[in-house]
């Protein structure tokens, strides 16, 4: 059965996916004026693009995959432009995790926080992790923000980041020791 | 045995693993190391627990934002609408 060639119509886009756009680059990126230059950006280029629409995908997946894009370029902007201090304050951090020996350094011992129930409906938990991500050096997020939230594949991630694939895999086990030891210094 | 015995003293090892582990599937030794580590090292459980913990809770809070509290204002929007009817009537 063939597919039914999806309607595509750029007068009704700011009405019916400006809202999402915008929500979905927020998220993202954190940044108000940032995501809504994404999502002018987004529709722009999508005007540009609009004949190589192929109707195999809603008109709003579409829009959101040229967004996606935006996103990347933002993050790495974003990577290059790191305070080194920015990563060298954090992996400091992160070497106090650990003795020489691997084993977990006293004042770092991951204790309980009393949350490990229903932490899904706590919504002040979450604001508080919110926090802690903020604080992570930008190209950690990104890794992160890309990994968790878009689900890209490691290798997209590496490519996109310029980032080693050994390196990738030491970023993400950084990135969560630090949200958790944030987590756990805010909270406990 | 040598290397053995070493994963189960390092945690960051394990730790590393764990992370590791929620992407991929770990080859046929990591996941031995692993379950030895683990199986000795309550601290590294907990940690285990906190860290899935957390991946849920950040599906969770992009999930919830999803569900559109973040709006555009309408000034935004109309500019946004005269720019793309200016484009498509170049």
């Amino acid at each position: 059965m063939p597919v039914t060639q999806a309607a595509i119509d750029p007068n009704t886009w700011v009405n019916a996916h400006a809202d999402y756009l915008y929500a979905f680059a927020i998220k993202r990126i954190a940044d108000e004026e940032i995501a809504k230059d994404l999502v002018q950006d987004t529709f722009l280029a999508a005007l540009q693009k609009v004949r190589t629409f192929e109707g195999k995908s809603s008109e709003r997946t579409w829009l959101t995959a040229i967004l996606k894009n935006k996103i990347v370029d933002v993050y790495r902007k974003r990577s290059s432009v790191i305070v080194s201090s920015d990563i060298a304050d954090a992996e400091r951090v992160q070497q106090d995790f650990f003795d020489t020996d691997g084993h977990w350094t006293q004042q770092h011992y991951p204790r309980e926080m009393g949350v490990e129930e229903q932490y899904l409906e706590n919504k002040e938990l979450g604001q508080a992790l919110k926090k802690c991500m903020e604080k992570l050096p930008a190209l950690w997020l990104s890794v992160f923000t890309m990994k968790h939230i878009d689900d890209e594949t490691s290798e997209r991630i590496c490519t996109e980041l310029k980032v080693s694939a050994q390196n990738f895999w030491v970023i993400i086990h950084r990135a969560k020791l630090n949200l958790r030891a944030c987590l756990q210094k805010n909270w406990v | 045995m040598g290397m053995l015995k070493k994963i189960q003293y390092n945690c960051r090892q394990a730790t590393f693993l764990l992370e590791k582990k929620a992407f991929k599937p770990l080859s046929f030794y990591e996941t031995i190391e692993l379950r030895i580590h683990l199986a000795g090292c309550s601290v590294c459980r907990l940690y285990g627990k906190q860290s899935a913990m957390i991946n849920d809770m950040v599906q969770q809070l992009y999930k919830d934002s999803e569900k559109g509290t973040y709006k555009l204002n309408d000034s935004f929007k109309k500019e946004l609408q005269l720019r793309i009817e200016e484009e498509l009537n170049k």
